[in-house]
C-alpha cells in the first residue's frame, strides 16, 4: 500500500508539472505569441502555431489533467469524501482538490470543445470561432488563476497555511 | 475591464484568492 501512494504522488507530481507546465505555456508563450505573429504582416502569420504546435500541446494538456487528478483522487484514497467535504484534518487539501476538479472540468467542458473549434478540428463560423475563442482564453486564465491558490494549498496541507 | 484580459491581472488575482482562501481555511479549521 506504501508502494502504490509513492507511485500514486510521484505520477500527481509529474502530470501536474506536464498539464500546468502547459497551462502556463499557452497562457505566457503561445497566446501572446499568436497575436504577435498575427499583427506582423510581413511574417510568417501564427498558422503553423495552430497547425503544428497547439493540437499536440492540447493533447499532452488535457490527458495530463486526467491523469493528474486520478492520480490525486488515489492519493486522498479514503480520504476522498473527507477532502471534498472540508473535514478536520483535510482542509487544506480539500481545497486544492475543489481546485484542481474546477480545473479539469474547465479543461474539458470548456477550453477543449472550443478549441476544436478555433483550431479547425470541427466545423464552426466565424462568428462561433470568436465566441469560442474568447470562451477558451478566459477559462484557460482562469486556470492559470486558480493555480495558484492550487499548488499554496497543496503544499499547505504539509506545511500549513501561516 | 475583465482582469483575466491580461497575464498580470491573472496573476494578482491568482495571488487576492489565496489569501482570502487562506483566511477562509484558517477560519474552518486548518
Amino acid at each position: 500500500m506504501e508502494y502504490l501512494i509513492f507511485f500514486e504522488r510521484w505520477v500527481h507530481f509529474m502530470a501536474g508539472i506536464l498539464w500546468i507546465g502547459l497551462l502556463y505555456y499557452f497562457n505566457f508563450v503561445q497566446v501572446p505569441a499568436m497575436a504577435t505573429a498575427a499583427a506582423d504582416k510581413d511574417g510568417p502569420g501564427p498558422a503553423a502555431i495552430g497547425k503544428y504546435i497547439a493540437p499536440k500541446a492540447l493533447l499532452w494538456f488535457r490527458w495530463a489533467a486526467v491523469v493528474t487528478w486520478i492520480a490525486g483522487a488515489g492519493l486522498l484514497g479514503p480520504n476522498l469524501g473527507k477532502a471534498f467535504l472540508l473535514q478536520t484534518g483535510f482542509v487544506n487539501i480539500g481545497i486544492g482538490a475543489w481546485l484542481g476538479t474546477i480545473m479539469l472540468f474547465n479543461v474539458w467542458v470548456l477550453i477543449w470543445p472550443n478549441q476544436k473549434k478555433v483550431l479547425g478540428m470541427v466545423q464552426a463560423s466565424d462568428e462561433e470561432k470568436n465566441k469560442a475563442k474568447r470562451v477558451a482564453l478566459l477559462a484557460s486564465r482562469t486556470n492559470t488563476m486558480l493555480s495558484i491558490p492550487l499548488l499554496f494549498f497543496m503544499a499547505a496541507q504539509s506545511h500549513g497555511v501561516f | 475591464m475583465n482582469p483575466l484580459d491580461s497575464i498580470l491581472g491573472t496573476i494578482i488575482s491568482g495571488f487576492v484568492l489565496t489569501v482570502i482562501l487562506a483566511f477562509v481555511a484558517k477560519a474552518i479549521g486548518a
